[in-house]
């Protein structure tokens, strides 16, 4: 076996502990729940009856472990368990599943940071890039001012100009960005614009730094200087002496950002309106809606995870020292 | 054997460097601070004097409700009235000492926390360290944003719930950067020479490495302050950080939002939500400039040329 | 020998193209560079002439901010980041390089004008093969076909005495050792066959019997190929090896410049004798009885698996000094961790007077503690850069002294006046001193705590010739006045000749021999011991030379 393949291995199974962690992590929340949280949800006209019925149905009855292995249990094999609200007193479930709440939504949040990485992720690197080979120039110090100006701002500062100038004063991009299962692609991407355009604006601020500074750092190894005392063209130091090394880096920043547009996506969700993962998620904290809360942060926590994941092992296969073992 | 007359250390100036008093070196550094490092010193000055005399400032009461809500701009109103007729310009002001002193608290309180552990881990080492360490990777795997709004939804939306989740998310950054860098100077030789010598822990700690790492906390600290106002507005925002009647930026643009869409009738209208989003914005802004600024001094960087 | 017979004809080829020997290659004229530090300019370099014929080799010697480096550089006509060339003229071959485009100078960079750095293995590319990286500006600038490039590199791999020579370039520079990779290196810069190489401090960073076999491999080759050469270091005897003729550099201002051996035999400044001042430094040796402190048996390891110390027993005589020599790597500074309680052994004990001391440093006790202090290399991180020169030195004072208050201040001034430094230092902090002006205050510190033995880990190693022999001189003075016992780390035989009573040799973590300086350093030697003193350079332009035939 090759020797990287078990340090790939092993980085994997660091993901999989992290991940039991957090999941444990996210399970125990409801354990600190106050004693009395069942009579909240079902309200103050409930019965004993209902009352303990609910109860059980939520286990609690049982010693937490047990609980917790069949909510792993049940999570593995897709069921997210029932959701909080439409219960009442009368024992009357009107409640839905957590799946069925939250599948939608989903595809609509991957669909809008989709919208958002396949600009940012090119503009960010090619701006960060370019900024570090010119480095101190008109162009580099401009670059850098705004992005520094842009990640000061606030997400729903930058969302509300957007709207003020693209939705409200020069043109008429919609503000609320209301999309259904039925709403066609492209019409779905029209509405999306503005949300969009948000949370790229702020990923590329974020991003550009960080691989500007990145490629800073490269280019200062000895070995570069030494490429360049060879003779070695412009071009050729970048393309055959930096990028190789590059990779590690580079996945690094964008898997860091990418992450981070998991988790801006809430409030430019809320912001537009748009019936995303995020949105869900406040609403449900607004109602302690406990099993929406915890499915939705078990998304946002393994996406996070996943992201880091393939930027390590990226790392990892393109070491040419962990590639070539002594 | 003979002292050589060529050669005495007092002498040896070939390398000695210009002396100066700390004091006049932060006045020299000061002095050739740039523009955007100024800006910001001066904006993080008035920010911090509307904070400490807000009450003198404001022309009206904090949750005071007047008759007219939505009122335009005037004499009265400066900045107009919200939807249920507070008066902005005076919320605006409140908001400056409620924004900045919860953000300040917090990271005050992350620091106490993070770097106090990121020093008893980097010293003591062993199992200590791989403990907390790991600890730490599990919470900054979950994002920080969610990991608040899961444990605001069990804990409430109080201001001490609030100071207490956000600072205790906050200082695993602490604690990672804090440990990092004493690590570096724990592996010095001046610190094991203050070993050899019998110097007991606390010595080593408070002489040795504190003085030593300060430059980058102080740095962090800028960086983290910005992280943490940021997130308890983006909290506010969405209506589960500070809550009303308590005046905060963060909420009064979440509650003034839909005036945005007046803006072709009225343009102050539409500046109703915008103007906390910009103070919001301006004092990070501020903020980032120093550090960016400090950062470059401290971390001795010189790519002027 | 066919590849043999290739490569000349080739030499003869270039020659015929571009010249003959002995014409003038080089020619740099009042040659002023800047520097950026410190927030403003200051100057490098000031105004140097050179003159560089084909052929020829030629030595830059200087201390530390003598400008060597920046002027090799500039011979490229390449200022590093951070520097500029002010004026002066720089003429290569007829084409003047100040005035050149980048462009240009780019096109003769790796091919007529080649450089090997100081440190091997920084400067290859961890992503691509020696192979590839040793031909790539050759095939860049048309001079081989890729084939031809890469047969040429085995060639040059076999002749610079690299082992596999077929199969080496196939490896990744963290594949190979560091003597391997400066090799490596100088068949780089030899792929093209350039008219002019670079060498900046080459060999530095190696073991001196690894030095000794590049030296060889990179003198061969440039002799064979007639290559110019300007060789870049801070050791005299190395470039007494290597140059034809030397120029002396001092805070860039030419001091002097001559053949080599006029250079050695009658140097015309005073300067530059003291550049080999160490060498001329002996102390007589003395032994005693009375045994200080006794290593018996002791076995170490890190973290109780790897092994680096086996069965050490060394003993160092009250009032004298024990120069403890080996390679990087033997477990020199391993034992001092040992005697420091650092590092608690696994076996065997230290013993202090007589007495057992305790493995571990927590159960030393005050006294133990302040008896045996320590001196390090690097005096940069051995002062906490936030502390004054009397906190510094007050701290043992009052710590294991009680002192305080003017009692502390009077013991500190004559403290520094012991360690011939001033009352002006006394609120001054590290980052104000130069480098011999720290290890003097390091000194100071070790003696504030009156100790019985300080061990010196490598203390003159980091710094230049003419400061090392203050250093020196200081620490005899203190030996006769205050009695101390000095165990005495370095890999510096000079140093040894210059400071030590006895030698203990050590090799892979065992202790080779111990006996009197003179014993030692006379034959019969054991065999590592035989390598080692061998591989010194000597201040004798024919001792590679000799060298090389002896092993014959």
């Amino acid at each position: 076996m090759h020797p990287i393949l078990g340090t790939v291995l092993q980085r994997i199974l660091l993901g999989v502990v992290t991940l039991f962690f957090v999941s444990l992590i996210i399970f125990s929340a409801i354990e600190f729940l106050p004693g009395d949280f069942t009579q909240a949800v079902l309200g103050q006209a409930a019965t004993e009856e209902t009352v303990a019925a609910f109860r059980k149905e939520l286990g609690l009855d049982q010693p937490a472990p047990v609980r917790y292995m069949e909510w792993i249990q049940a999570v593995m094999s897709g069921d997210l368990g029932t959701s909080f609200s439409g219960r009442n007193a009368s024992g009357i479930d009107r409640s839905r599943s957590v799946v069925d709440l939250i599948e939608p939504r989903l595809w609509n949040t991957l669909f809008l940071a989709a919208m958002a990485a396949i600009v940012a992720v090119p503009l960010a690197l090619f701006l960060g890039i370019t900024a570090a080979l010119y480095r101190n120039s008109v162009y580099d110090r401009v670059v850098n001012a705004s992005t520094l100006t842009t990640i000061s701002f606030p997400e729903f500062f930058v969302a509300y100009i957007l709207i003020l100038f693209m939705s409200q004063l020069w043109f008429d991009f919609p503000a609320i960005a209301s999309v259904n299962a039925e709403t066609p692609f492209w019409e779905r991407v029209y509405k999306c614009i503005l949300p969009a355009l948000t949370m790229t604006l702020v990923i590329v601020a974020h991003m550009m730094r960080m691989t500007r500074a990145a490629i800073i750092n490269l280019l200062a190894s000895p070995y570069i200087e030494m490429a360049r005392l060879k003779g070695i063209s412009k071009s050729q130091v970048i393309l055959r002496h930096a990028l190789p090394n590059a990779w590690a880096p580079i996945a690094t920043v964008i898997a860091f950002n990418l992450a981070y547009l998991v988790v801006g996506v809430v409030v430019v969700e809320v912001v537009f309106v748009y019936p995303g993962i995020g949105q869900l998620m406040v609403n449900s904290v607004t109602t302690r809606d406990i099993p929406v809360v915890q499915a939705c942060a078990l998304i946002f926590a393994a996406t996070y995870i996943i992201l880091n994941l393939i930027a390590d092992i990226i790392g990892i296969v393109t070491n040419p020292r962990l590639l070539h073992p002594r | 054997m003979s002292q050589s007359n060529a050669y005495s250390a007092t002498a040896e100036v070939g390398q000695l460097r210009e002396r100066r008093s700390r004091w006049e070196t932060i006045k020299l550094e000061l002095r050739k601070a740039p523009i955007s490092a100024w800006f910001g010193f001066i904006v993080i000055g008035c920010y911090l004097f509307v904070a400490l005399f807000s009450p003198l400032l404001a022309p009206h009461g904090e949750a005071e409700i007047f008759k007219t809500p939505f009122a335009p701009w005037d004499a009265k109103h400066i900045l107009g009235t919200d939807q249920i007729g507070r008066d902005v310009f005076s919320r605006l002001i409140y908001g400056a000492t409620n924004t900045i002193g919860i953000a300040l608290a917090t990271t005050l309180l992350s620091f106490l926390i993070g770097g106090g552990l990121g020093l008893a881990a980097a010293i003591t080492g062993g199992w200590l360290d791989q403990l907390l360490s790991r600890f730490v990777d599990v919470l900054m795997a979950i994002p920080s944003l969610i990991f608040a709004l899961m444990l605001l939804t069990i804990f409430g939306s109080s201001i001490f719930s609030l100071i207490c989740i956000i600072a205790v998310l906050d200082s695993t950054r602490v604690f990672r950067l804090t440990r990092s860098v004493a690590i570096n100077v724990t592996v010095m030789d001046y610190v094991e020479a203050a070993k050899l010598r019998g110097e007991k822990l606390g010595w080593i700690m408070r002489r040795e490495i504190l003085p030593n790492i300060m430059p980058p906390l102080i740095a962090e600290f800028g960086l983290r302050f910005s992280f943490v106002f940021l997130t308890i507005a983006a909290l506010s925002f969405l209506g589960l950080g500070i809550q009303p009647p308590t005046a905060d930026w963060g909420s009064m643009v979440r509650d003034n939002a839909s005036m945005i869409q007046f803006a072709k009738y009225d343009i102050t209208a539409a500046m109703t939500p915008m103007i906390p989003a910009a103070a919001i914005a301006l004092l990070t802004v501020a903020v980032n400039f120093v550090v960016d600024w400090f950062l470059h001094k401290t971390s001795g960087l010189n790519d002027e040329h | 020998m066919m590849s043999t017979d290739n490569n000349d004809t080739k030499n003869t080829d270039s020659t015929d193209e571009n010249g003959q020997k002995g014409d003038i290659l080089l020619e740099m004229r009042d040659v002023h560079i800047d520097g950026f530090s410190d927030e403003k300019w200051h100057h490098i370099v000031k105004g140097v002439d050179l003159t560089l014929r084909r052929g020829e080799v030629m030595g830059l010697i200087g201390e530390s901010g003598a400008g060597k480096s920046t002027l090799g550089l500039a011979a490229m006509g390449f200022a590093q980041p951070g520097c500029k060339i002010v004026s002066g003229t720089i003429k290569f071959d007829g084409m003047e390089l100040t005035k050149a485009s980048e462009n240009e100078k780019r096109a003769l960079w790796g091919s007529r004008i080649a450089y090997v750095a100081q440190s091997a293995a920084a400067s290859f590319n961890p992503a691509h093969r020696l192979i590839d990286q040793t031909v790539e500006s050759t095939v860049n600038s048309g001079i081989r076909s890729l084939e031809e490039a890469q047969a040429d590199a085995r060639t040059l791999y076999a002749s610079l005495q690299l082992p596999d020579a077929e199969n080496i370039g196939d490896r990744y520079p963290h594949q190979v050792s560091g003597g391997q990779l400066q090799r490596m290196m100088t068949a780089m810069a030899m792929s093209s066959r350039p008219d002019l190489i670079i060498f900046d401090e080459p060999t530095t960073a190696l073991d001196v019997t690894t030095q000794v076999e590049v030296l060889v491999a990179m003198r061969d080759i440039v002799e064979r190929f007639n290559t110019a050469a300007i060789y870049i270091t801070h050791d005299l005897a190395v470039v007494a090896q290597m140059a034809d003729f030397i120029k002396v550099l001092r805070y860039g201002n030419e001091v002097e410049e001559a053949e080599t051996r006029q250079m050695l035999t009658s140097p015309k400044e005073e300067y530059t004798k003291s550049l080999w001042s160490v060498r001329a430094l002996t102390k007589p040796e003395e032994t005693s009885d009375d045994v200080v402190i006794e290593i018996k048996n002791v076995d170490a390891a890190y973290g109780g698996s790897v092994k680096v110390l086996h069965d050490i027993n060394i003993k160092l005589p009250r009032g004298r000094t024990v120069a403890v020599v080996g390679e990087s790597g033997s477990g020199k500074s391993t034992t001092a961790r040992v005697i420091t309680g650092l590092l608690p052994p696994m076996t065997g004990e230290v013993l202090f007077n007589g007495e057992v001391l305790p493995k571990a440093l927590k159960d030393r006790s005050k006294d133990q503690l302040q008896r045996i202090q320590m001196i390090y290399q690097m005096a940069d991180t051995a002062m906490n850069p936030r502390h004054t020169i009397a906190e510094i030195i007050g701290r043992p004072l009052e710590f294991y002294h009680d002192l305080s208050g003017k009692a502390k201040q009077d013991r500190i001034l004559e403290l520094l006046h012991l360690i011939e430094l001033d009352q002006t230092f006394y609120d001054r902090i590290p980052s104000e001193l130069s480098g011999g002006q720290k290890q003097r205050v390091c000194i100071a510190r070790a003696l504030a705590a009156e100790p019985d033995v300080i061990i010196c880990d490598e203390v003159t190693s980091a710094l230049d010739q003419i400061v090392q022999e203050g250093i020196l001189q200081l620490l005899l003075r203190l030996q006769r006045e205050l009695g101390i016992s000095y165990l005495f780390i370095t890999h510096d035989i000079a140093t040894v000749q210059a400071i030590s009573d006895e030698i203990v040799v050590m090799y892979q973590g065992a202790v080779v021999e111990q006996g009197l300086k003179s014993e030692i350093m006379s034959p019969p030697y054991p065999e590592y011991t035989q390598l080692l003193l061998k591989s010194v350079p000597e201040m004798d332009p024919d001792w590679l030379t000799n060298l090389v035939d002896d092993r014959l």
